[in-house]
Protein backbone atom coordinates (compact mmCIF):
# COMPACT_ATOMS: atom_id res chain seq x y z
CA UNK A 1 0.00 0.00 0.00
CA UNK A 2 1.40 2.98 -0.91
CA UNK A 3 2.35 5.62 2.14
CA UNK A 4 1.75 9.18 2.25
CA UNK A 5 1.76 11.58 4.47
CA UNK A 6 -1.13 13.99 5.89
CA UNK A 7 -2.67 17.08 7.66
CA UNK A 8 -5.44 16.69 10.05
CA UNK A 9 -7.98 18.78 11.88
CA UNK A 10 -8.77 17.21 14.88
CA UNK A 11 -11.74 17.91 17.44
CA UNK A 12 -11.47 16.15 20.25
CA UNK A 13 -13.04 16.46 23.73
CA UNK A 14 -11.49 17.50 26.71
CA UNK A 15 -12.72 17.86 30.35
CA UNK A 16 -10.82 18.31 33.24
CA UNK A 17 -12.48 15.68 35.64
CA UNK A 18 -15.21 13.74 36.27
CA UNK A 19 -16.86 16.84 37.21
CA UNK A 20 -16.20 19.72 35.16
CA UNK A 21 -18.18 20.85 31.70
CA UNK A 22 -15.77 19.33 28.67
CA UNK A 23 -16.10 21.10 25.48
CA UNK A 24 -14.64 20.42 22.43
CA UNK A 25 -11.11 21.94 21.19
CA UNK A 26 -9.67 22.02 17.40
CA UNK A 27 -6.07 20.94 17.01
CA UNK A 28 -3.89 20.19 13.78
CA UNK A 29 -1.08 17.77 13.37
CA UNK A 30 0.86 17.88 10.56
CA UNK A 31 2.87 15.22 8.41
CA UNK A 32 1.36 12.42 10.08
CA UNK A 33 2.44 9.08 8.35
CA UNK A 34 -0.37 6.96 6.89
CA UNK A 35 1.67 4.35 8.31
CA UNK A 36 0.90 5.58 12.21
CA UNK A 37 -1.40 4.08 14.47
CA UNK A 38 -4.45 6.27 15.78
CA UNK A 39 -2.81 6.37 19.17
CA UNK A 40 0.69 7.49 17.66
CA UNK A 41 -1.36 10.24 15.99
CA UNK A 42 -2.28 11.37 19.55
CA UNK A 43 0.97 11.02 20.77
CA UNK A 44 2.15 12.86 18.14
CA UNK A 45 -0.66 15.78 18.89
CA UNK A 46 0.40 15.06 22.62
CA UNK A 47 3.74 15.76 22.15
CA UNK A 48 3.09 18.94 20.55
CA UNK A 49 0.62 19.95 23.35
CA UNK A 50 3.69 19.75 25.63
CA UNK A 51 6.35 21.14 24.26
CA UNK A 52 3.53 24.20 23.44
CA UNK A 53 2.80 24.23 27.68
CA UNK A 54 -0.69 22.78 27.34
CA UNK A 55 -2.06 19.78 29.25
CA UNK A 56 -1.69 16.62 26.90
CA UNK A 57 -5.10 14.81 25.85
CA UNK A 58 -5.51 12.04 28.24
CA UNK A 59 -6.72 8.48 26.87
CA UNK A 60 -7.00 4.86 27.52
CA UNK A 61 -4.65 2.49 26.32
CA UNK A 62 -2.36 -0.45 26.93
CA UNK A 63 -0.94 -3.23 24.66
CA UNK A 64 -1.35 -1.45 21.60
CA UNK A 65 -2.10 -4.59 19.70
CA UNK A 66 -5.60 -5.13 20.13
CA UNK A 67 -6.09 -7.36 23.02
CA UNK A 68 -6.77 -5.72 26.15
CA UNK A 69 -9.53 -3.83 25.27
CA UNK A 70 -7.99 0.09 27.17
CA UNK A 71 -8.29 2.11 24.23
CA UNK A 72 -11.57 3.52 24.18
CA UNK A 73 -12.26 6.53 21.42
CA UNK A 74 -15.47 7.23 19.71
CA UNK A 75 -13.66 7.98 16.41
CA UNK A 76 -16.55 9.83 13.66
CA UNK A 77 -19.56 8.58 14.83
CA UNK A 78 -17.95 4.92 15.83
CA UNK A 79 -16.37 3.07 18.70
CA UNK A 80 -12.88 2.39 17.28
CA UNK A 81 -13.13 4.37 14.29
CA UNK A 82 -14.67 3.44 10.37
CA UNK A 83 -12.91 -0.42 10.25
CA UNK A 84 -14.72 -3.19 10.83
CA UNK A 85 -13.61 -5.71 13.49
CA UNK A 86 -10.70 -2.71 14.50
CA UNK A 87 -9.54 -1.65 17.96
CA UNK A 88 -8.81 2.20 18.27
CA UNK A 89 -5.09 1.25 18.42
CA UNK A 90 -5.26 -1.25 15.60
CA UNK A 91 -7.13 1.57 13.55
CA UNK A 92 -4.14 3.06 11.16
CA UNK A 93 -3.85 6.20 9.65
CA UNK A 94 -4.45 5.12 6.08
CA UNK A 95 -7.85 5.01 7.21
CA UNK A 96 -7.71 8.84 6.74
CA UNK A 97 -6.63 11.38 3.71
CA UNK A 98 -5.08 14.67 3.62
CA UNK A 99 -7.55 17.38 5.07
CA UNK A 100 -9.72 15.33 6.88
CA UNK A 101 -11.59 16.79 9.67
CA UNK A 102 -11.58 13.91 12.94
CA UNK A 103 -13.90 13.88 15.67
CA UNK A 104 -13.10 11.97 18.90
CA UNK A 105 -15.21 11.45 21.63
CA UNK A 106 -14.99 9.51 24.87
CA UNK A 107 -17.89 6.85 25.53
CA UNK A 108 -21.03 7.98 26.37
CA UNK A 109 -23.01 6.16 28.76
CA UNK A 110 -23.82 7.13 32.37
CA UNK A 111 -22.50 3.48 33.36
CA UNK A 112 -19.10 4.70 31.87
CA UNK A 113 -18.09 8.29 33.72
CA UNK A 114 -15.82 10.51 32.38
CA UNK A 115 -12.74 10.62 34.16
CA UNK A 116 -11.02 12.80 32.26
CA UNK A 117 -11.03 14.02 28.27
CA UNK A 118 -10.97 10.91 26.57
CA UNK A 119 -10.55 7.96 29.78
CA UNK A 120 -13.95 6.84 31.30
CA UNK A 121 -14.55 4.92 34.87
CA UNK A 122 -15.18 1.14 32.98
CA UNK A 123 -14.78 -0.53 36.29
CA UNK A 124 -18.70 -1.57 36.18
CA UNK A 125 -17.64 -4.23 33.94
CA UNK A 126 -14.89 -5.46 36.40
CA UNK A 127 -18.20 -5.36 39.11
CA UNK A 128 -20.00 -7.55 36.43
CA UNK A 129 -17.45 -10.12 36.17
CA UNK A 130 -17.36 -10.20 39.74
CA UNK A 131 -20.81 -10.96 40.50
CA UNK A 132 -20.13 -14.25 38.49
CA UNK A 133 -17.99 -14.40 35.66
CA UNK A 134 -15.65 -17.20 37.46
CA UNK A 135 -15.16 -20.94 38.07
CA UNK A 136 -14.71 -22.58 40.93
CA UNK A 137 -11.42 -24.92 40.67
CA UNK A 138 -9.84 -27.20 43.25
CA UNK A 139 -6.57 -26.17 44.42
CA UNK A 140 -4.18 -29.94 44.07
CA UNK A 141 -2.46 -31.00 41.28
CA UNK A 142 -3.74 -29.61 37.70
CA UNK A 143 -6.39 -32.03 36.02
CA UNK A 144 -5.46 -33.75 32.70
CA UNK A 145 -6.76 -31.49 30.01
CA UNK A 146 -8.17 -34.30 27.72
CA UNK A 147 -9.68 -35.77 31.46
CA UNK A 148 -13.17 -33.83 30.26
CA UNK A 149 -14.73 -34.53 26.84
CA UNK A 150 -15.89 -31.20 25.58
CA UNK A 151 -17.86 -30.91 22.10
CA UNK A 152 -15.45 -29.42 19.47
CA UNK A 153 -18.24 -27.15 18.17
CA UNK A 154 -19.39 -25.61 21.82
CA UNK A 155 -15.59 -25.30 22.34
CA UNK A 156 -15.29 -23.07 19.47
CA UNK A 157 -18.55 -21.01 20.56
CA UNK A 158 -17.14 -20.96 23.75
CA UNK A 159 -13.84 -19.54 22.47
CA UNK A 160 -15.32 -17.17 20.13
CA UNK A 161 -17.50 -15.46 23.04
CA UNK A 162 -13.62 -15.67 25.49
CA UNK A 163 -12.78 -13.33 22.47
CA UNK A 164 -14.75 -10.31 24.16
CA UNK A 165 -11.58 -7.97 26.15
CA UNK A 166 -14.29 -6.03 27.72
CA UNK A 167 -13.28 -2.83 25.94
CA UNK A 168 -16.61 -1.70 26.29
CA UNK A 169 -17.81 -0.58 22.32
CA UNK A 170 -20.89 -2.73 22.19
CA UNK A 171 -21.98 0.04 25.11
CA UNK A 172 -21.20 3.19 23.38
CA UNK A 173 -22.67 2.32 20.18
CA UNK A 174 -26.02 0.77 21.80
CA UNK A 175 -28.52 3.53 21.65
CA UNK A 176 -29.76 2.09 24.96
CA UNK A 177 -26.21 1.94 26.22
CA UNK A 178 -26.85 -1.31 27.30
CA UNK A 179 -24.02 -3.55 28.31
CA UNK A 180 -26.09 -6.90 26.92
CA UNK A 181 -23.52 -8.40 24.45
CA UNK A 182 -20.47 -8.08 27.11
CA UNK A 183 -22.82 -9.88 29.44
CA UNK A 184 -23.20 -12.40 26.98
CA UNK A 185 -20.10 -12.88 25.94
CA UNK A 186 -18.88 -13.55 29.24
CA UNK A 187 -22.18 -16.06 30.25
CA UNK A 188 -21.79 -17.88 27.19
CA UNK A 189 -18.29 -18.14 27.44
CA UNK A 190 -18.71 -20.17 30.70
CA UNK A 191 -22.14 -21.84 29.89
CA UNK A 192 -21.03 -23.36 27.04
CA UNK A 193 -17.94 -25.36 28.64
CA UNK A 194 -18.47 -28.20 31.34
CA UNK A 195 -15.98 -26.31 34.24
CA UNK A 196 -18.94 -23.63 33.64
CA UNK A 197 -21.91 -25.79 34.81
CA UNK A 198 -21.82 -25.61 39.21
CA UNK A 199 -22.26 -21.77 38.95
CA UNK A 200 -24.23 -21.96 35.69
CA UNK A 201 -27.57 -20.62 37.19
CA UNK A 202 -26.25 -18.19 39.92
CA UNK A 203 -23.93 -16.96 37.75
CA UNK A 204 -26.14 -14.93 35.00
CA UNK A 205 -28.99 -14.06 37.61
CA UNK A 206 -26.45 -12.46 40.05
CA UNK A 207 -24.47 -11.00 36.81
CA UNK A 208 -27.45 -9.52 34.97
CA UNK A 209 -28.78 -7.80 38.76
CA UNK A 210 -25.09 -6.28 38.56
CA UNK A 211 -25.49 -4.79 35.52
CA UNK A 212 -28.71 -3.40 35.77
CA UNK A 213 -27.32 -1.52 39.33
CA UNK A 214 -24.73 0.03 37.14
CA UNK A 215 -27.21 1.44 35.79
CA UNK A 216 -26.62 0.31 31.85
CA UNK A 217 -29.70 0.44 29.65
CA UNK A 218 -31.85 -2.57 28.81
CA UNK A 219 -31.13 -4.68 25.18
CA UNK A 220 -33.53 -4.27 22.82
CA UNK A 221 -31.98 -6.34 20.18
CA UNK A 222 -31.07 -3.66 17.18
CA UNK A 223 -27.60 -5.39 16.69
CA UNK A 224 -25.24 -1.80 16.66
CA UNK A 225 -23.20 -3.63 19.27
CA UNK A 226 -22.00 -6.55 16.93
CA UNK A 227 -21.67 -4.12 14.15
CA UNK A 228 -19.01 -2.18 15.97
CA UNK A 229 -17.57 -5.22 18.62
CA UNK A 230 -13.96 -5.62 17.89
CA UNK A 231 -13.64 -8.61 18.51
CA UNK A 232 -17.14 -9.70 16.63
CA UNK A 233 -18.82 -11.03 19.01
CA UNK A 234 -22.09 -12.46 17.70
CA UNK A 235 -25.89 -11.26 19.15
CA UNK A 236 -26.17 -14.66 18.83
CA UNK A 237 -24.77 -14.52 22.48
CA UNK A 238 -27.51 -12.65 23.92
CA UNK A 239 -30.40 -14.75 22.66
CA UNK A 240 -28.42 -17.58 24.12
CA UNK A 241 -28.21 -15.47 27.77
CA UNK A 242 -31.76 -14.96 27.67
CA UNK A 243 -32.40 -18.65 26.94
CA UNK A 244 -29.61 -18.82 30.02
CA UNK A 245 -31.78 -16.41 32.29
CA UNK A 246 -35.31 -17.79 32.05
CA UNK A 247 -33.95 -21.09 32.66
CA UNK A 248 -32.01 -20.29 35.66
CA UNK A 249 -35.13 -17.97 36.69
CA UNK A 250 -37.49 -20.88 35.79
CA UNK A 251 -35.70 -23.02 38.25
CA UNK A 252 -34.69 -21.22 41.09
CA UNK A 253 -35.75 -22.44 44.45
CA UNK A 254 -36.46 -19.03 46.15
CA UNK B 1 -35.22 -15.01 42.59
CA UNK B 2 -39.29 -13.45 42.82
CA UNK B 3 -41.44 -14.32 39.86
CA UNK B 4 -41.49 -10.36 40.54
CA UNK B 5 -37.53 -10.10 40.24
CA UNK B 6 -37.38 -12.74 37.20
CA UNK B 7 -40.00 -10.18 34.69
CA UNK B 8 -38.28 -6.75 36.05
CA UNK B 9 -34.68 -7.14 35.46
CA UNK B 10 -33.77 -6.19 32.37
CA UNK B 11 -34.15 -9.06 30.76
CA UNK B 12 -37.11 -9.51 32.21
CA UNK B 13 -38.83 -6.52 31.21
CA UNK B 14 -37.87 -7.54 27.54
CA UNK B 15 -39.47 -10.98 28.52
CA UNK B 16 -42.71 -9.38 28.56
CA UNK B 17 -42.30 -6.88 25.93
CA UNK B 18 -41.82 -10.57 23.83
CA UNK B 19 -44.40 -12.43 25.75
CA UNK B 20 -46.82 -10.01 24.71
CA UNK B 21 -45.66 -9.33 21.34
CA UNK B 22 -46.12 -12.91 20.60
CA UNK B 23 -49.75 -12.71 21.70
CA UNK B 24 -50.45 -9.73 19.92
CA UNK B 25 -48.91 -11.31 16.73
CA UNK B 26 -51.48 -14.36 17.36
CA UNK B 27 -54.00 -11.71 17.53
CA UNK B 28 -53.01 -10.49 14.50
CA UNK B 29 -53.24 -13.91 12.40
CA UNK B 30 -57.15 -14.42 14.05
CA UNK B 31 -57.79 -11.01 13.11
CA UNK B 32 -56.12 -10.85 9.28
CA UNK B 33 -58.04 -14.44 8.86
CA UNK B 34 -61.40 -13.31 9.51
CA UNK B 35 -61.29 -9.92 7.97
CA UNK B 36 -59.97 -11.90 4.37
CA UNK B 37 -63.78 -12.90 3.99
CA UNK B 38 -64.17 -9.82 2.78
CA UNK B 39 -62.93 -10.74 -0.61
CA UNK B 40 -65.40 -14.02 -0.28
CA UNK B 41 -67.54 -12.23 -3.33
CA UNK B 42 -70.57 -13.03 -1.45
CA UNK B 43 -71.97 -9.59 -0.10
CA UNK B 44 -70.18 -9.78 3.24
CA UNK B 45 -72.18 -13.04 4.16
CA UNK B 46 -69.43 -14.90 5.33
CA UNK B 47 -67.28 -12.16 7.03
CA UNK B 48 -70.50 -11.25 9.17
CA UNK B 49 -70.86 -14.77 9.89
CA UNK B 50 -67.15 -14.57 11.17
CA UNK B 51 -67.76 -11.38 12.87
CA UNK B 52 -70.99 -12.99 14.89
CA UNK B 53 -69.12 -16.14 15.56
CA UNK B 54 -66.33 -13.62 17.54
CA UNK B 55 -69.23 -11.46 19.09
CA UNK B 56 -71.34 -14.59 19.89
CA UNK B 57 -68.86 -17.09 21.51
CA UNK B 58 -67.84 -16.45 25.19
CA UNK B 59 -64.61 -17.75 24.34
CA UNK B 60 -63.10 -14.83 22.08
CA UNK B 61 -65.19 -12.50 24.23
CA UNK B 62 -62.96 -13.50 27.33
CA UNK B 63 -59.41 -13.36 25.09
CA UNK B 64 -60.71 -9.78 24.18
CA UNK B 65 -59.98 -8.66 27.73
CA UNK B 66 -56.64 -10.54 27.76
CA UNK B 67 -55.97 -8.95 24.38
CA UNK B 68 -56.80 -5.33 25.86
CA UNK B 69 -54.57 -6.11 29.04
CA UNK B 70 -51.56 -7.48 26.91
CA UNK B 71 -52.07 -4.40 24.36
CA UNK B 72 -52.20 -2.20 27.52
CA UNK B 73 -48.69 -3.70 29.06
CA UNK B 74 -46.88 -3.94 25.54
CA UNK B 75 -47.92 -0.02 25.84
CA UNK B 76 -46.81 0.72 28.93
CA UNK B 77 -43.92 -1.33 29.38
CA UNK B 78 -42.66 -0.35 26.05
CA UNK B 79 -42.97 3.55 27.04
CA UNK B 80 -40.78 2.59 30.35
CA UNK B 81 -38.33 0.92 28.68
CA UNK B 82 -37.50 3.92 26.31
CA UNK B 83 -37.62 6.19 28.83
CA UNK B 84 -35.36 4.00 31.29
CA UNK B 85 -32.92 3.77 28.46
CA UNK B 86 -32.76 7.02 27.37
CA UNK B 87 -31.83 8.05 30.77
CA UNK B 88 -28.32 5.70 30.68
CA UNK B 89 -27.05 8.26 28.49
CA UNK B 90 -27.44 12.08 29.86
CA UNK B 91 -24.96 13.31 27.31
CA UNK B 92 -25.33 12.34 23.77
CA UNK B 93 -22.81 12.18 20.99
CA UNK B 94 -21.73 15.06 18.72
CA UNK B 95 -21.48 12.56 15.77
CA UNK B 96 -24.05 10.02 15.85
CA UNK B 97 -23.93 6.05 14.92
CA UNK B 98 -26.92 6.22 12.71
CA UNK B 99 -27.18 3.22 10.16
CA UNK B 100 -24.25 1.90 10.35
CA UNK B 101 -24.63 -1.14 12.32
CA UNK B 102 -28.58 -1.60 13.34
CA UNK B 103 -31.55 -1.24 11.05
CA UNK B 104 -33.13 2.42 11.49
CA UNK B 105 -37.02 0.23 12.14
CA UNK B 106 -35.00 -1.68 14.74
CA UNK B 107 -34.39 2.04 16.87
CA UNK B 108 -37.82 3.57 16.51
CA UNK B 109 -39.85 1.06 17.87
CA UNK B 110 -41.55 3.19 20.22
CA UNK B 111 -41.91 6.27 17.57
CA UNK B 112 -43.38 2.84 15.35
CA UNK B 113 -45.76 1.49 18.10
CA UNK B 114 -46.81 5.26 19.42
CA UNK B 115 -48.08 5.38 15.30
CA UNK B 116 -49.70 2.33 15.36
CA UNK B 117 -51.15 3.34 18.50
CA UNK B 118 -52.59 6.81 17.21
CA UNK B 119 -54.18 4.85 14.45
CA UNK B 120 -55.84 2.06 16.97
CA UNK B 121 -57.45 4.67 18.79
CA UNK B 122 -59.34 5.54 15.05
CA UNK B 123 -59.76 2.23 14.49
CA UNK B 124 -61.30 1.38 17.35
CA UNK B 125 -63.45 4.19 17.64
CA UNK B 126 -64.38 3.15 13.82
CA UNK B 127 -65.91 -0.28 14.77
CA UNK B 128 -65.48 -1.83 17.71
CA UNK B 129 -66.86 0.72 19.94
CA UNK B 130 -69.88 1.10 17.71
CA UNK B 131 -70.21 -2.54 17.58
CA UNK B 132 -69.93 -2.80 21.51
CA UNK B 133 -71.76 -0.12 22.62
CA UNK B 134 -74.59 -1.69 20.37
CA UNK B 135 -73.95 -5.44 22.21
CA UNK B 136 -73.55 -4.36 25.51
CA UNK B 137 -72.70 -7.06 27.49
CA UNK B 138 -74.53 -9.35 25.96
CA UNK B 139 -73.39 -12.08 23.53
CA UNK B 140 -74.13 -11.56 20.05
CA UNK B 141 -76.18 -8.14 18.79
CA UNK B 142 -73.29 -7.32 16.64
CA UNK B 143 -73.89 -4.60 14.26
CA UNK B 144 -73.78 -5.12 10.04
CA UNK B 145 -69.44 -4.73 9.78
CA UNK B 146 -69.95 -5.20 6.73
CA UNK B 147 -72.21 -2.66 5.79
CA UNK B 148 -70.18 -0.59 8.40
CA UNK B 149 -66.96 -0.71 6.30
CA UNK B 150 -68.33 -0.20 3.23
CA UNK B 151 -69.18 3.33 5.15
CA UNK B 152 -66.61 4.06 6.44
CA UNK B 153 -64.54 3.54 3.32
CA UNK B 154 -66.28 4.58 0.29
CA UNK B 155 -66.96 7.79 0.32
CA UNK B 156 -65.36 10.12 -2.07
CA UNK B 157 -65.44 12.60 0.55
CA UNK B 158 -62.51 14.56 2.35
CA UNK B 159 -63.02 12.36 6.25
CA UNK B 160 -63.15 9.20 4.02
CA UNK B 161 -59.85 9.56 1.83
CA UNK B 162 -58.03 11.12 4.94
CA UNK B 163 -59.16 7.85 7.24
CA UNK B 164 -58.07 5.52 4.50
CA UNK B 165 -54.94 7.70 4.16
CA UNK B 166 -54.27 7.00 8.29
CA UNK B 167 -55.17 3.52 7.91
CA UNK B 168 -52.49 3.02 4.73
CA UNK B 169 -50.01 4.86 7.19
CA UNK B 170 -50.73 2.56 10.25
CA UNK B 171 -50.87 -0.53 8.69
CA UNK B 172 -47.09 0.84 6.93
CA UNK B 173 -45.69 1.42 10.71
CA UNK B 174 -47.47 -1.96 12.25
CA UNK B 175 -44.94 -3.65 8.89
CA UNK B 176 -41.55 -2.04 10.42
CA UNK B 177 -42.68 -2.54 14.05
CA UNK B 178 -42.95 -6.22 12.93
CA UNK B 179 -40.11 -6.57 11.03
CA UNK B 180 -38.02 -5.89 14.02
CA UNK B 181 -40.42 -7.03 16.48
CA UNK B 182 -41.15 -10.33 15.62
CA UNK B 183 -37.36 -11.93 15.35
CA UNK B 184 -36.26 -9.95 18.43
CA UNK B 185 -39.29 -11.75 20.05
CA UNK B 186 -38.08 -15.14 19.47
CA UNK B 187 -33.87 -13.91 20.21
CA UNK B 188 -36.00 -12.66 23.49
CA UNK B 189 -36.97 -15.86 24.75
CA UNK B 190 -33.68 -17.55 24.09
CA UNK B 191 -33.98 -18.97 20.19
CA UNK B 192 -30.29 -19.31 19.75
CA UNK B 193 -30.16 -21.56 16.82
CA UNK B 194 -28.85 -21.18 13.77
CA UNK B 195 -31.12 -23.23 12.15
CA UNK B 196 -34.80 -21.86 13.73
CA UNK B 197 -33.29 -18.29 13.95
CA UNK B 198 -33.05 -18.16 10.17
CA UNK B 199 -36.11 -19.89 9.83
CA UNK B 200 -37.87 -17.22 12.76
CA UNK B 201 -36.08 -14.68 10.62
CA UNK B 202 -37.60 -15.18 7.28
CA UNK B 203 -41.20 -15.56 8.78
CA UNK B 204 -40.82 -12.57 10.80
CA UNK B 205 -39.81 -10.52 7.26
CA UNK B 206 -42.43 -12.58 5.55
CA UNK B 207 -45.80 -11.62 7.74
CA UNK B 208 -44.52 -8.32 8.77
CA UNK B 209 -44.84 -7.65 4.70
CA UNK B 210 -47.98 -9.49 3.87
CA UNK B 211 -50.32 -9.18 7.02
CA UNK B 212 -49.84 -5.19 6.85
CA UNK B 213 -50.20 -5.28 3.05
CA UNK B 214 -53.50 -7.72 3.55
CA UNK B 215 -54.89 -4.99 6.35
CA UNK B 216 -53.85 -2.07 4.47
CA UNK B 217 -56.15 -3.52 1.02
CA UNK B 218 -58.82 -3.71 2.85
CA UNK B 219 -60.50 -0.17 2.78
CA UNK B 220 -58.54 -0.23 -0.25
CA UNK B 221 -60.64 -2.73 -1.68
CA UNK B 222 -63.95 -0.95 -0.16
CA UNK B 223 -62.79 2.34 -1.67
CA UNK B 224 -61.89 1.18 -5.26
CA UNK B 225 -64.69 -1.62 -5.34
CA UNK B 226 -62.07 -4.40 -5.54
CA UNK B 227 -64.68 -7.18 -3.86
S1 LIG C 1 -18.55 -7.55 23.41
FE1 LIG C 1 -17.12 -6.64 21.92
S2 LIG C 1 -17.52 -4.45 22.07
FE2 LIG C 1 -18.39 -5.36 23.90
S3 LIG C 1 -16.80 -5.26 25.45
FE3 LIG C 1 -16.57 -7.27 24.47
S4 LIG C 1 -15.08 -6.92 22.82
FE4 LIG C 1 -15.77 -4.87 23.45
S1 LIG D 1 -4.60 -0.65 23.60
FE1 LIG D 1 -5.00 -2.74 24.03
S2 LIG D 1 -6.64 -3.14 22.66
FE2 LIG D 1 -6.06 -1.15 22.09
Amino acid sequence: MEHYNMNLNLKVWRQQNGKSKGEFKMYRVEDISSEMSFLEMFDVLNEKLIQDGEEPVAFDHDCREGICGACSMYINGKPHGPWQANTTCQLHMRAFKDGDTVVVEPWRANAFPVIKDLVVDRTAFDRIIQAGGYISVNTGNAVDGNALPINKDKADASFAAAMCIGCGACVAACKNSSAMLFLSAKVSHLALLPQGEPERHSRVINMLAQMDKEGFGACTNTGACEATCPKEISLTNIAMLNKEYLTASLVADK
Amino acid sequence: MTWKQMFTSSIGKKLVMSFTGIFLILFLIVHVSLNACIWANDGGEMFNKGAHFMGANIVPRILEIGLFLGLILHIVQGYMLTVQNRKARSIGYAVSYGNGGSKWYSRSMALLGTLVLLFLILHLSNFWLPNRSSQGLSLGGEIDLYAKMQETFSGRDAVTVLTILVYVLGCAALGYHLAHGFQSAFKTLGVHNKRYHIMLKSLGYGFSIIVPLAFAMMPLSFHFGWL
